[in-house]
């Protein structure tokens, strides 16, 4: 019965949608206010609709209904509680209703928190919401319906897979999604604008604190995997270029592009257009991101099902979805127009310079992923476009970037002299040379992508104590959109200091150890004190303890495991991490030898945490300037 | 003011993405002409993977027919043909597959065999990719089958699939082994 009614639900939820947006919409053209007025309760019903679907399939996973075919996929009888809860996104179908899920509560955030905006904005705005969730509710009844039946049900499901089975699926996907979903707001905002042909400084202010909520999100989310890709995969990495991280990390730059020329329109009421491209760029690779996923034309180790069907439907969605609204912009920005002039050397330029950059970085992330896919189209073969390509590309236009970061915040708006900006920026220079000098020395760093990186770390650092020294005396006046900014910008200055020293100074060694048997690393002695059979709720583990030791520092224990899950039968490695502001020690567990012994890898990674943890320093910044006072309810 | 055909740019590059997208998705792995097939294989002298004091080259194979399998640990599609190699290399014993970990980190591929199980005879380390170059390798993986006098018989682009394996490896492999 639960899943007919979740069935139910979903056709509701795609009728209220299209209510949502088709009535309105064309009332807003005509200027019919008693269409209009349908846009809000009718995405307050499809959110509710959206919601019980979302509760249904969830109870039919606590209830371990295996006559749901999805359920029988995705869970199993032995799997502890909390996973059950997270196998709903565990697959496709239900990554889709998780999807609209966030969906339905950006719009009801939308329509709850802009009574100030114009009605005939406001109503645009959830109509085109609208839209986007009928055509997701299209695609999930007709290509992907989580609540299918199995019948005859299945005696037991074929469980999660076993790489999902982590805290991390518990937190990843959602903030993920919230994320990604969250730059359909301002996708919204600015077809809007677009329509009705009237952008101003008005506009920007509304739209910021929706975008950066949703960059909040999506930095978060990224974060997140990339520390469970860490912790789980047990090899140490935290970042592969694969193409579904890709995926979400093309989003999250063309929405830093995006806040900062949003600062621009709203500030000096410039970028306008471009403001508005952007905004559509950022959601439409949030959809293209869904559909590289979803479709199964790249090979990841993300991939779930593939149904070339599917890949079809959404293909159609994006072009009518992505293809409309930029028709719309081509018809309508002129209209819009690009706003205030500004001098060559000013904030305006390096914003430009910065949002050229974050554009063209993801253009080469774009182009480094569909590269296989474009090979293939050509008839060129199926191939793979490894790290190597993306690691250098990206250091190439992050340097720039970084040194504009440092630059931009300390240039006035409009227009400023060069000998004015020399003499703000002297203290930080001569700082920043004289930092990097020394800790390159004093952590015998030398090779060039090491200098660089420590340098522009202190770049940041300093340049962002200047602009500090420039407010003295009125410290309680800095507005915290402000400090918001310096924060995020210290975030990356944490993030290029833990990708740089992580890079160029981790140690790592492998070794065959039995118990009794020691091995040295960067200095810690780590002694195998045994080795045994460990039994786990769905899974038979094998779990070696160490113990590490070092001069002055209280002994530490490690666990590493590796497992079997029982349904699945695929081995996972279970590192052992103990997790430090300075290092990590990371061990792994490989395989048994004949002659008993066990092969491990051992590593020591320094400043590996400031990595995730510069990502938590740029949500943070992100947090305070969408709090800022101007934002709040007028 | 803005020319109108400027914005008109971003549609035209979604478009472009949009139809290669749509073709990606009714396509599956094809077989390329390579310059280099009929030609001798390309010499290298270049250090194994596991023990950098041993060197491989082609002439160490000449009279064998023998195969060469482009791999990297950070190669995502080699994973899904991993298993697959495995299986055939353990059921061909007598075929040399010599591996050729392109553009990769020593213990990074060391780490990737040992989880995923090794199916090589031997593994060329070619750490910068110049091997690669002149073996004309586009991307990861690919597979070229040589005969017994050094000559490059056959070059395959992408993961290999029990089909490919069934239908245009082996039936060359018999062939080339009965010296045609």
């Amino acid at each position: 019965m639960i899943p007919e009614l979740g069935q139910i639900a979903l056709l509701l939820a795609l009728a209220a949608a299209l209510l949502q947006s088709l009535p309105p919409l064309l009332g807003a053209l005509r200027g019919r206010p008693d269409w209009m007025a349908l846009a809000r309760p009718a995405a307050g019903l499809q959110s509710a609709a959206v919601i019980i679907a979302f509760a249904l399939l969830t109870a039919s996973f606590v209830r371990n209904d295996f006559s749901v075919l999805y359920v029988a996929q995705n869970s199993n009888s032995a799997l502890p509680l909390v996973y059950r809860i997270a196998g709903v996104w565990g697959g496709h179908e239900g990554s889709l209703l998780m999807w609209l899920l966030m969906l339905c509560l950006w719009t009801l955030a939308v329509a709850r928190f802009s009574r100030g905006l114009p009605e005939v904005f406001i109503t645009r705005v959830l109509a085109v919401m609208g839209l986007i969730s009928a055509g997701f509710l299209l695609f999930m009844l007709l290509t992907s319906n989580p609540f299918e039946r199995l019948l005859p049900a299945a005696f037991d499901g074929r469980d999660l897979n076993p790489l999902l089975q982590d805290p991390g699926m518990v937190g990843h996907p959602p903030t993920l999604y919230m994320g990604y979903v969250g730059f359909s707001v301002a996708f919204a905002f600015a077809v809007s604008a677009l329509i009705g042909g009237e952008l101003d400084a008005t506009w920007a202010r509304w739209t910021r604190p929706w975008t950066t909520a949703a960059w909040i999100f999506l930095t978060l989310g990224i974060a997140m995997g990339s520390l469970w890709a860490y912790y789980e995969l047990g090899w140490g990495g935290w970042w592969f270029w694969d193409p579904v991280e890709n995926a979400s990390f093309m989003p999250w730059l063309a929405g830093t592009a995006l806040i900062h020329s949003l600062a621009v329109t709203e500030k000096r009421n410039g970028f306008r257009a471009w403001t508005v491209l952007l905004a559509i760029l950022a959601f439409s690779l949030s959809l293209m991101g869904t559909f590289l996923v979803r479709s199964g034309v790249l090979s990841s180790v993300h991939a779930f099902a593939t149904d070339p069907r599917r890949g079809l439907f959404i293909l159609a969605f994006l072009v009518l979805v992505i293809g409309s609204s930029l028709t719309l912009f081509a018809w309508r920005a002129a209209k819009v127009g690009l706003g205030q002039r500004f001098a060559v050397v000013s904030r305006e330029s390096t914003l430009l310079a910065n949002n050229l950059l974050l554009v063209v970085t993801t253009g080469a992330v774009l182009l480094g992923t569909l590269y296989p896919l474009f090979l293939d189209a050509l008839g060129l073969g199926k191939i793979s476009v490894g790290p190597p390509y993306f690691d250098q590309i990206f250091a190439l236009l992050m340097t720039p970037l970084v040194v504009l970061m440092g630059l931009g915040p300390l240039m006035r708006w409009k227009g400023d002299t060069v000998p004015a900006l020399a003499q703000r920026l002297r203290w930080a220079a001569l700082a920043s040379v004289l930092a990097t000098a020394a800790s390159t020395v004093s952590a015998g760093l030398f090779s060039p992508w090491a200098v660089i990186g420590q340098a522009l770390a202190w770049w940041i650092l300093w340049t962002v104590g200047a602009d500090l020294a420039a407010w003295r005396g009125q410290f309680a006046r800095i507005p915290r959109a402000t400090l918001g900014m310096w924060l995020a910008h210290l975030g990356v200055a944490a993030f290029i200091a833990g990708v740089t020293v992580v890079k160029s100074a981790e140690r790592e060694t492998d070794v065959k150890m039995r118990p009794g048997d020691t091995t040295t690393l960067a200095g810690w002695q780590f002694r195998l004190d045994r080795i045994g059979p460990v039994p786990g709720p769905n899974y038979e583990a094998m779990r070696a303890e160490l113990t590490a030791t070092r001069d002055g520092h209280a002994p530490v224990h490690l666990a590493p495991e590796k497992r079997i899950y029982r349904v699945q039968t695929n081995p996972m490695t279970e590192a052992a991490i103990d997790p430090g502001l300075t290092r990590d020690l990371y061990v792994s567990l490989g395989e048994p030898l004949p002659d008993g012994a066990w092969t491990f890898r051992v590593q020591m990674k320094p400043l590996v945490d400031w990595i995730w943890g510069g990502c938590v320093l740029m949500a943070l910044g992100g947090l305070l300037a969408a709090t800022d006072r101007r934002y709040r309810r007028r | 003011m803005m020319k109108k055909y400027l914005l008109l740019i971003p549609l035209s590059l979604f478009l472009l993405l949009a139809a290669f997208l749509g073709r990606g998705l009714g396509l599956d792995p094809r077989e390329v002409p390579s310059p280099l097939i009929g030609k001798p294989a390309p010499a290298f002298d270049a250090p194994s993977l596991d023990d950098p004091a041993q060197h491989i080259s082609p002439a160490q194979l000449k009279g064998r027919v023998w195969i060469l399998n482009v791999y990297a640990s950070w190669c995502v599609a080699c994973q899904d043909e991993h298993p697959v190699l495995t299986e055939w290399a353990r059921l061909h014993p007598g075929t040399p597959l010599i591996g050729l970990d392109y553009k990769d980190e020593r213990p990074a591929a060391q780490t990737w065999l040992g989880r995923l199980g090794n199916p090589y005879t031997r593994s060329v380390f070619d750490a910068d990719g110049r091997i690669g170059v002149d073996w004309g390798v586009y991307g990861v993986p690919e597979t070229f089958v040589i005969d017994k006098t050094g000559v490059i018989r056959l070059k395959h682009i992408g993961p290999l699939t029990p089909e490919v394996l069934r239908t245009r490896i082996e039936p060359l492999l018999q062939r080339l082994a009965l010296g045609a």
